[in-house]
């Protein structure tokens, strides 16, 4: 698979420092009308690996993947404090707007969702088409590229113009990740992508984030700890809307330093 | 309520305390039946091991079973450990056997003329390994930690005995062969020792997730 994960063209990334965090998190607050559910979250994301976020429900770990792509704002109550920035970019500046956030800022969901009554091509290449792309030849090329990115390129490409529901629940939510790729993001945010889906799906799901990182910032929120061994270089856990602790994932669950991070990850509560 | 993962790992636990008491009455029986020429005791340590090894398997069984459940963090920690002190007190069991397999044949020959601090290097070995043993039930990285050292003192007893057995050996050849014993009884008492070592050192593992193997050697 590594011989076909070349950098897309002109990724922004190969622009980049590789060694400079992709996002820098500054006292990040987020507020639901009055309730705090993220309290003042201080982190830098390095680029080019996997952060998985954990912590027990309710502890603001999809709050705080949504707010690194705006998409909290999509609930009126909702309300930020602090500063979060994408390679040195203020994503919050009052000149930014949120759409192009999330074009720089891609999300998956934990159930995937493509677009029902368009095709496979379609699917993948709907974000460059509402971005203006119209040639054929970049479309085509773009949907190859991305499908081989997100490893379903061999299993759909005789069948690209068949509906997206006709794949498996794991084929479609690779879709997903090719269609969000397809607009080449430099973060690519993933929110419990495999939790639907069966051992041998959520492998290749796995796989696909340990290849895709060579390109790309990925953030990953989980429920499955061993998801969060396996697959990703650094670990969060969060709890109560605060960051608890952040380190190294063999650190984390081999030898974490904060008590609350051992109960939860030893199953004693959450 | 304990959940069914903690059950499991207490009786992982106590399975594991149960062959360290094997393991240790083994060495113990060994050393006395080499002291006092008891050649029924060296056969009992002989058919005793047997029990050892099953208790080897059974624990890296429930070890294994626990594994699939995917521990992290301390339990994680606990499970390997438990693994490898398991698979040393199978080797203690082993060396205790080398003892008793020495003391058997030096029974039924004439006692070797040599004064021998041999209770002294068992006592130095059997109290490593009880300490080693108690600082994994205690999890106390700091007694584990002081025990480490002590090998040392073991290694250079075994050392002195061997050279007065290899003088006794070129002043009276005729000994060779029960001096022989001696030396093989000694130099499991060393490994013995040793292995008391490598669990003092899975205990600090245990309690400060630090690899501490080897280090001590630069």
């Amino acid at each position: 698979m590594a011989a076909i994960l070349k950098p897309m063209p002109n990724h922004p990334l190969d622009q980049k420092s590789g060694s400079s965090p992709a996002l820098t998190v500054r006292g990040l607050s987020i507020f639901f009308g009055t309730h705090e559910v993220l309290k003042k979250v201080d982190i830098d994301i390095a680029a080019r690996a996997v952060t998985a976020i954990i912590g027990p429900s309710g502890c603001g770990k999809s709050t705080f993947l949504r707010a690194i792509n705006r998409m909290h704002e999509l609930n009126p109550d909702a309300r930020m404090e602090g500063e979060i920035r994408l390679f040195g970019d203020n994503i919050y500046s009052r000149d930014v707007e949120a759409v192009m956030v999330r074009r720089r800022v891609g999300m998956v969901f934990q159930k995937s969702n493509p677009f029902p009554t368009m095709s496979i091509a379609e699917n993948v290449t709907v974000g460059l088409r509402l971005n203006g792309v119209r040639d054929r030849r970049i479309l085509t090329e773009r949907t190859e590229e991305s499908l081989r990115m997100a490893a379903l390129w061999d299993e759909v490409k005789d069948r690209l113009n068949d509906p997206a529901i006709s794949l498996s629940g794991g084929q479609q939510q690779r879709l997903c990740i090719a269609r969000a790729l397809a607009v080449q993001p430099e973060v690519l945010l993933m929110d419990e992508p495999a939790s639907a889906l069966d051992p041998l799906a959520t492998q290749k799901i796995e796989d696909l984030i340990i290849e895709l990182k060579k390109d790309y910032t990925i953030v990953i929120v989980t429920h499955n700890m061993q998801q969060a061994a396996r697959s990703s270089d650094a670990t969060a856990f969060f709890y109560l809307g605060e960051l608890v602790e952040y380190g190294p994932t063999t650190k984390i669950f081999t030898n974490p330093a904060q008590k609350r991070t051992e109960d939860y990850v030893t199953g004693r509560f959450g | 309520m304990d959940n069914h993962f903690d059950i499991g790992l207490d009786e992982l636990r106590q399975k594991l305390l149960l062959m360290a008491s094997r393991a240790e009455s083994a060495v113990n029986e060994s050393v006395q039946a080499l002291m006092q020429r008891n050649h029924a005791l060296a056969l009992k340590v002989r058919a005793d091991d047997d029990i050892i090894d099953a208790f080897e398997l059974e624990i890296d069984e429930m070890a294994i079973q626990l594994l699939t459940k995917a521990p992290l963090a301390s339990n994680l920690r606990l499970v390997t450990v438990a693994m490898k002190v398991c698979q040393n007190l199978e080797r203690i069991g082993d060396e205790a056997t080398k003892i008793a397999k020495r003391a058997r044949d030096l029974a039924d020959e004439p006692p070797v003329k040599i004064v021998l601090d041999l209770p002294r290097l068992a006592s130095m070995a059997l109290v490593m390994v009880k300490e080693s043993l108690d600082a994994f039930v205690q999890r106390d990285s700091a007694a584990a930690r002081a025990i480490i050292p002590r090998d040392k003192e073991v290694d250079a007893l075994n050392r002195e005995m061997h050279n007065a057995l290899a003088l006794h050996m070129m002043e009276h050849p005729e000994t060779i062969g029960r001096c022989l014993h001696w030396i093989v009884a000694a130099k499991s008492l060393e490994r013995i020792a040793d292995h008391a070592k490598n669990i003092a050192e899975e205990v600090v593992y245990l309690c400060e997730a630090q690899d501490i193997r080897h280090h001590l050697k630069k």
